[in-house]
């Protein structure tokens, strides 16, 4: 009923380049969320994200199968196929979602699909605290 | 008396009407607009936002046209002669290479190379935030880079003034497609587009079909005129010889490339070579074994398009990137070299003027990240190394056409200047008057929510 709430502050966890150029955020918990939302949590969330990016990007046999596959019908067959990277974003929205929903939307805190800003940052979006109630 | 009962009107519904009332006004102007129409890259879009492609696509017809030509010649002349004194084997397989390369090729020029979408106005205030913060105030602004450790090694990462951010590593930004493209190897007027992340794999079957797919006319021609032993077709020969070279050239080149895990980008500069200062330095993102290297860089997963092309414009946008791309068209335009050369020189000229601490902005401080800069001119800091690296570029561009541009610096070394240009002054800020960013602020602002205002 009340349109949106406004938006406090926007907090962004970057990338975090120290095992290469592997998609992975930083763990460190800004200082801008101590009052909003556990740290345990938090970092769990993050260390989940991480290891769901390094199944997308693991250079296993599924992946090593794909691309044989695809180089010898010439790309054709990423037309009708979806990839395993793809398959494992479906798996991160979804998850970016549940978490949304279960743990920081009560808090007043949203997060951004990192897909959606490139992979370079999680945005973590803090609204104004309501107190009011209708 | 109850059809005179006056009912409370409810706020909301009247507060509801009149946007109702607007919205299939609004809804009949605007239609959704996919983001590839809002794109503020160098890039042209075909098939609704399914396809990229350079502006500067190059001589990519030239490209498919000799490739088609010299197929079309070899099936013509060639193909006959050998299917009655050999097997018919031969066209077919001559077939099936010539798909193999046009279809690598049109892969490789309409893929998203890797494309980094540039930072929201949100990250940009951030980051901004950040390195102010972290620097000192008492001493003139570091210049914009970070360094961090790969795999126990110093890499330095530059921030981007067009896509302000700073660059992942191993990302450089194509001048010639003003993006930032991730894993970049080099910009190819052949294939008329960039080469990065996602379409190396497509360059280099691309290359390496051609290889085989020369090689192989090279051999029926030669096997045709040792077969005829006519003078004549000595001619034929000649001109089948030449392209057959060059092929072989850049495949044993990318060969090298795939097997060390390097970028065009980072051999030609001697990135991890220990060109660089005394200090040894092996490539961080090696996996010291050639196959493994050969299997990531070639039939790793397949990472996804970052740009999201035909995903919808939210409607508070629509307009004003309309607006906004209509402002930035007149800088954007294709320039002459000599309007580039003084629109530089002025530029320079009301730095001048307008920041107070430009002495202390001396180009030569950043020795390792505008090196072009300091080769070009040794004059200490003046006004002069800004005007001869501006000029300087005109020269660079004539120097462009090059026979062989696979090997040539083309891509990088533009951008490096540009960015070197950018760089060494520290005073051209996100403050400073630049369109793109007054562009982005419009766009890309959801700033009204959060109180941010736009930087000027």
């Amino acid at each position: 009923m009340r349109q949106q709430a406004a938006v406090a502050a926007k907090v962004f966890i970057q990338r975090d380049y120290s095992n290469g150029t592997m998609c992975q955020f930083q763990t460190k918990f800004p200082s801008e969320l101590e009052t909003k939302i556990d740290k345990q949590q938090f970092e769990e969330t993050i260390r989940t994200l991480n290891n769901l990016y390094t199944e997308a990007e693991k250079l296993g046999s599924q992946s090593f199968v794909e691309g044989c596959l695809a180089c010898l019908t010439a790309y054709a067959v990423f037309l009708c196929m979806e990839t395993h990277y793809e398959k494992v974003l479906k798996r991160i929205s979804k998850y970016i979602q549940e978490q949304n929903d279960k743990i920081y939307a009560p808090r007043g805190l949203l997060l951004t699909d990192p897909i959606e800003r490139g992979l370079r940052v999680i945005e973590v979006t803090i609204y104004e605290d309501r107190s009011f109630s209708r | 008396m109850k059809n005179c009962e006056y009912q409370q009107i409810d706020p909301r519904a009247l507060s509801a009407s009149p946007l109702s009332a607007q919205n299939p006004a609004e809804k009949k102007v605007q239609r959704p607009r996919r983001k590839w129409e809002a794109f503020p890259g160098k890039n042209r879009f075909f098939c609704d936002g399914r396809l990229i492609l350079a502006r500067q696509n190059g001589v990519l017809p030239l490209t498919l046209g000799l490739i088609v030509v010299t197929s079309g010649l070899f099936f013509a002349f060639d193909c006959p002669f050998l299917v009655e004194h050999l097997t018919v084997c031969i066209p077919m397989i001559g077939g099936v290479l010539f798909l193999f390369v046009v279809a690598s090729l049109l892969r490789t020029s309409f893929t998203d190379p890797g494309i980094l979408p540039r930072a929201t106005a949100d990250e940009a205030a951030d980051i901004e935030r950040q390195i102010d913060t972290s620097g000192s105030s008492t001493y003139r602004p570091p210049p914009r880079t970070k360094e961090i450790l790969i795999n126990q090694q110093v890499v330095k990462l530059k921030y981007c003034f067009t896509c302000k951010m700073f660059r992942p590593p191993r990302t450089s930004h194509c001048s010639l497609c003003d993006n930032c493209v991730e894993r970049f190897d080099h910009h190819c007027p052949w294939v008329g587009n960039c080469v990065g992340k996602r379409n190396y794999r497509y360059f280099y079957s691309f290359i390496i079909s051609l290889s085989f797919l020369t090689s192989f006319i090279f051999g029926c021609v030669i096997t045709h005129i040792t077969l005829r032993s006519q003078a004549g077709k000595g001619i034929v020969q000649a001109i089948q010889e030449s392209p057959a070279r060059y092929p072989l050239y850049s495949l044993c080149f990318h060969t090298y490339l795939v097997a060390s895990n390097l970028t065009t980008n980072e051999d030609i500069k001697g990135s991890w070579s220990g060109k660089r200062g005394a200090e040894e330095s092996g490539n961080p993102y090696t996996y010291s074994n050639i196959i493994t290297n050969c299997c990531v860089t070639l039939c790793g997963p397949m990472p996804p398009s970052l740009i999201d092309r035909r995903g919808f414009l939210p409607p508070d946008e629509a307009i004003p990137a309309a607006a906004a791309s209509e402002m930035e068209l007149p800088p954007f335009t294709p320039k002459s070299d000599a309007n580039m050369c003084t629109q530089s020189t002025k530029d320079v000229l009301e730095r001048m003027l307008h920041s107070s601490d430009f002495h202390g902005l001396c180009p030569s401080g950043n020795p390792k990240t505008s090196p072009l800069v300091q080769e070009v001119s040794s004059a200490p800091a003046t006004a002069e190394p800004y005007l001869s690296s501006g000029c300087s570029r005109q020269l660079a561009r004539q120097a462009v056409v090059d026979p062989c541009p696979l090997l040539s610096p083309v891509a990088f070394s533009k951008s490096n200047r540009r960015d070197s240009l950018h760089s060494i002054n520290p005073a051209f800020r996100l403050a400073s008057p630049s369109p793109t960013l007054s562009r982005s602020a419009l766009v890309l602002g959801d700033g009204p929510d959060i109180g941010f205002i736009p930087q000027h």
